[in-house]
């Protein structure tokens, strides 16, 4: 029979937690990190950051293989198979642009004042929006499914990543076949090159339909994408002037669509030479993202949002940045133009960093609400339940894939918590973790086993039942990457309250309490 | 080292600081912050004093209703005699048999001024004397952004960066604002957060030491793990506080601290407030629902100060007529029943109410009958102890900005009125600069 004994990675737990209070030297270089400096508190952060998180064996297969393996394991994502998101999975008619006859039909009943046949109209494009409306709901449960069970969790947080920087909603565009497009293109660049992401957001349905560029001609321009490209897609406020908006504007003036297709309207298409950022010529838009490319603020702001995203709540200013994070972000910056903006090796250092590792990065980042409840599931290997519940749920915690709140995507950060959606986190862990909604009196009754979250129970070599207190403590190493003091003991008095730490009920409502600690929502 | 905006307000509002501050028991102090201890999240509230300093009370409430989405203030407030509006608006514009034409109120009577016939509780509000209308309001250098023009409406700067205009008004009146890492929570100013019905924490509400509370539905607003067994409750409040110790200054664990214990905390209280039947009736709206919630917890007595509504789509760049007349409607039959509901309490004199947007919409209407973006909009704040009628002067229609009104008030005139004359503030310290009273405020 075995002994009980600490955890190896205990005391490295433990130091991750307390060493905030004695700051020592934040490590900046983006040199890799030492191999038996990587262990399970550090595979967990991997995996929470480059993913959604991961089942107690995961995170120990990631150690075992130590931090190039696991890095490229999720970065080479390619190299595991998955389903594919063919084309046909949703309705491309279900909005199409009225045809030849039909326009023809309209145009003779608005003479004649046919109010029949321009109500048949009417009801028609009514029936066509609520048919789309329904289909942008399949799509956003699509896209969380897909996270939820994605064998390749890097592809989807790296999507979820250029879908809140090239923020788009469906708000505006009204046609979800446009919005399941702009994912694929994302998905299918989401670890190219930057280049060929600006070249397929200046080509893409959705967005030319969502700042205007469908209206953006030369004898009357449309400036919305000529400023949005430069402002939040790629070089941030105070980088480019107002000239160059303005000629930014005519290169990509004719850059439109037809139904769902990609058009250059060479007729609208302002053909006078421009000044933009320094550079002249008659440009159309790939002439204009040239110039973006070349100007030095893109790499150091596409690094920043990136650093925000997985390393870090900083300022997406990066005339505000400072400290640490500062000297990071140049590195990497610096290494994107080396790269010419090939987004792997860039990411790649930053998740072998030594840096990343850090104990003021790690367990200190506040999860977005996809993160948090797709996160949860990957973890605690709860059942998905019902995704429009989900949905529902991360939309009042603010973040609804697909509906970004603005252009500017979504804040992040300290942004995501007041009292009301801290309450709604809490509320959907007791969802997914029993069933139980707040409001209803319904419970889903999916069979779920959380004693299989705990390895210690789950060892054929052990012949007695392990003791409460390491229950408690597994679970706090794989729920929350830490122990903190007296906390087991709480969880070992509420699991005897309601019956035994070791069984289902018992083992359920210790991670009811650590889930609704605050400690929950960073990681 | 730290990570964070601003590692030069670290500590400045520790926990620890803060429980160390306060003389009350150790473990109640774990449990508990000191404002919430001190005040009627836990205790009854003493009868109403008055306040000892002349003219303000320090009971006084204020309640902020956002209309989202840019209201336009032409067809809300409508100069139906001008030409230009008629011309500038010609399926738009409403005429005189469509509207409530006022009578005089006060010395800047408006003869010539109506409002739109959606606005009937407005109207008998305005016949009482308790609506007041400040017209043409706006500022220097208008941003046409929704979220920009929000911004710069919510922190009282034209750049709309910082911290929101309540949120400095409390971390002054809490800590002394400015005062930074010295600052220590000075006894003498216990306050409750402010509360927002809605499931965003606005910018305006939010300091440097004290978030709003904010909440959508009573429901939704506690812990749902009780559910699972009640003998749950004792042992996650016990764990929500276990990491208090460890979370100091300015980190985002003790951001979460605070915001946990902050709806631990008010959870019981709000819900209890709210699940009290009204006084009167009020309409079925959105916006009526939570003006009766923020009815229902000033008449718990609950200590907070600001409330905050909001009532959203107000965006109307096609189809204008129908959709604004409907948000008109809600609107003013909301707040006509939120100030009988006052009344009703006893709580009105109390209570001043005020409604803005983020920018009224352009002069002209466009083509999609409807209205763009556009700058300057009349502002409404109602109560017992406002100066009924017509404030600041109506924006010409002729001499114009590129199509927009030039603006007549500066918004932040009203706030400094607001805090000097309300909320016993000194506007300069929160506004950072003095800005001339409109006199809106008859107190």
């Amino acid at each position: 029979m075995l002994v009980y004994t600490q955890s190896p990675s205990e005391s490295s737990m433990a130091n991750t937690h307390t060493s905030t209070l004695q700051p020592n030297r934040v490590e900046t270089s983006l040199t890799k990190i030492r191999d038996e400096d990587f262990g399970y508190a550090q595979a967990r952060h991997l995996l929470l950051r480059a993913g959604f998180g991961g089942t107690d064996e995961q995170i120990r297969t990631l150690a075992d293989w130590g931090p190039e393996a696991a890095v490229d394991h999720l970065l080479n994502y390619e190299d595991i198979p998955a389903e594919s998101d063919p084309r046909t999975a949703f309705d491309a008619n279900i909005i199409r642009p009225r045809s030849a006859g039909e326009r023809a039909e309209y145009r003779r009943a608005q003479q004649a004042g046919d109010e029949n046949v321009l109500a048949k109209f009417r009801s028609m494009r009514q029936t066509a929006q609520r048919a789309d409306r329904n289909q942008m709901r399949q799509i956003q449960r699509w896209w969380i499914t897909r996270m939820i069970q994605t064998p390749r969790p890097f592809e989807e947080k790296m999507t979820l990543f250029w879908h809140g920087h090239f923020a788009t909603s469906f708000r505006g565009i009204e046609d979800s076949y446009h919005m399941y497009s702009q994912n694929r293109m994302l998905r299918s660049n989401a670890i190219g090159n930057f280049a060929d992401l600006l070249r397929g957001i200046v080509r893409d349905p959705a967005m030319l339909k969502y700042l205007n560029n469908n209206q953006n001609r030369k004898l009357s321009p449309n400036e919305n994408l000529a400023r949005e490209l430069m402002e939040l897609f790629s070089l941030g406020e105070g980088n480019y002037s107002e000239r160059d908006i303005k000629d930014g504007a005519k290169a990509l003036t004719g850059f439109t669509f037809q139904d769902d297709a990609f058009v250059y309207n060479k007729g609208v298409h302002d053909n006078n030479t421009k000044r933009i950022l320094g550079k002249a010529g008659n440009f159309d838009a790939d002439g204009f993202v040239n110039a973006i490319l070349f100007s030095n603020a893109c790499a150091p702001f596409i690094c920043a949002k990136i650093y925000k995203f997985f390393a870090a709540d900083i300022p997406t200013d990066t005339k505000e940045l400072e400290g640490p994070s500062r000297t990071v972000v140049r590195n990497m910056s610096n290494m994107l133009q080396q790269q010419r903006y090939e987004l792997k090796p860039v990411i790649r250092r930053l998740l072998l960093s030594r840096h990343f590792y850090d104990p003021s990065v790690m367990g200190n980042k506040i999860k977005s609400p996809l993160e948090l409840v797709v996160g949860s599931i990957r973890t605690l290997n709860v059942p998905a339940r019902n995704t429009t519940l989900l949905a529902d749920a991360m939309d009042k915690m603010g973040q609804s894939v697909f509906l970004p709140p603005s252009v500017k995507g979504w804040d992040g950060g300290r942004s995501w918590i007041n009292t009301s959606t801290l309450f709604v986190r809490q509320n959907t862990l007791v969802y997914l973790l029993t069933g139980r909604q707040t409001n209803r009196r319904f419970v889903d009754s999916t069979a779920y086993d959380p004693t299989r979250l705990v390895p210690s129970m789950n060892d054929p070599r052990l012949e007695s039942n392990p003791p409460a207190q390491l229950i408690a403590n597994e679970l706090l190493d794989l729920v929350l990457g830490y122990r903190p003091l007296g906390a087991a003991d709480y969880l070992v008095d509420a699991a005897q309250k309601i019956d035994k730490p070791n069984s289902a009920k018992g083992i359920t409502a210790m991670l009811l309490l650590i889930t609704s600690m605050p400690e929950y929502q960073l990681c | 080292m730290n990570l964070h905006n601003n590692p030069d307000q670290a500590n400045a509002y520790t926990r620890r600081a803060f429980l160390q501050s306060s003389a009350v028991l150790a473990s109640a102090a774990l449990t508990v912050p000191a404002f919430i201890q001190s005040s009627a999240w836990a205790l009854p509230k003493p009868e109403l004093g008055l306040s000892s300093i002349p003219g303000v009370n320090e009971d006084n409430i204020l309640v902020i209703v956002q209309l989202s989405g840019g209201n336009d203030g032409l067809n809300t407030v409508v100069p139906y005699r001008d030409d230009n509006y008629h011309r500038l608006r010609p399926s738009l514009a409403l005429n005189a048999d469509n509207l409530h034409i006022l009578s005089k109120l006060g010395s800047n009577g408006a003869s010539d001024l109506a409002l739109n016939s959606a606005l009937t509780g407005f109207r008998e509000l305005y016949d009482e004397g308790q609506c007041a209308i400040i017209q043409g309001v706006g500022y220097p250098n208008p941003n046409r952004s929704h979220f920009t023009s929000m911004d710069i409406w919510h922190t009282a700067d034209t750049t709309g960066t910082g911290d929101g205009w309540i949120g400095k008004y409390i971390d002054a009146q809490c800590c002394g604002y400015g005062k930074g890492e010295s600052g220590s929570p000075d006894g003498s100013h216990k306050f409750d957060p402010p509360i927002s019905i809605g499931r965003e924490a606005p910018l305006a509400l939010s300091g440097r030491h004290m978030m709003p509370v904010s909440f959508e539905t009573p429901d939704q607003f506690e812990w749902a793990g009780g559910k699972f067994s009640e003998e749950l409750i004792e042992n996650h409040q016990q764990l929500t506080n276990i990491g208090n110790e460890h979370s100091e200054g300015d980190s985002n664990n003790a951001f979460l601290m605070r915001t946990a214990m902050d709806a631990r905390v008010s959870s019981a209280t709000i819900r209890k407030a709210v699940s009290a039947k009204p006084l009167v009736n009020y309409p079925n709206s959105q916006l009526s629902k939570q003006l009766s919630m923020i009815g229902s917890m000033i008449r718990a007595e609950m200590k907070t100060r600001v409330y905050y509504a909001s009532i959203g789509s107000f965006d109307t760049h096609a189809n204008q007529p129908g959709t604004h007349a409907r948000l008109l409607g809600q609107l003013s039959s909301a707040i006509r029943a939120f100030q009988s509901d006052l009344k009703a309490q006893g709580n009105d004199s109390r209570v001043t109410t005020m409604c803005f947007s983020e920018f009224g919409r352009r002069v002209g209407q466009n083509a999609s009958n409807g209205t763009d973006h556009g700058t300057a909009a009349p502002m409404f704040m109602f109560g017992p102890n406002v100066q009924g009628g017509f404030h600041s002067r109506h924006p010409s229609l002729t001499n114009l900005d590129n199509g927009d009104l030039k603006y007549t008030a500066d918004f932040r005139s009203i706030y400094a009125e607001v805090l000097d004359k309300w909320m016993d503030a000194k506007s300069r310290d929160v506004l950072g600069s003095s800005y001339k009273h409109l006199r809106v405020l008859d107190v």
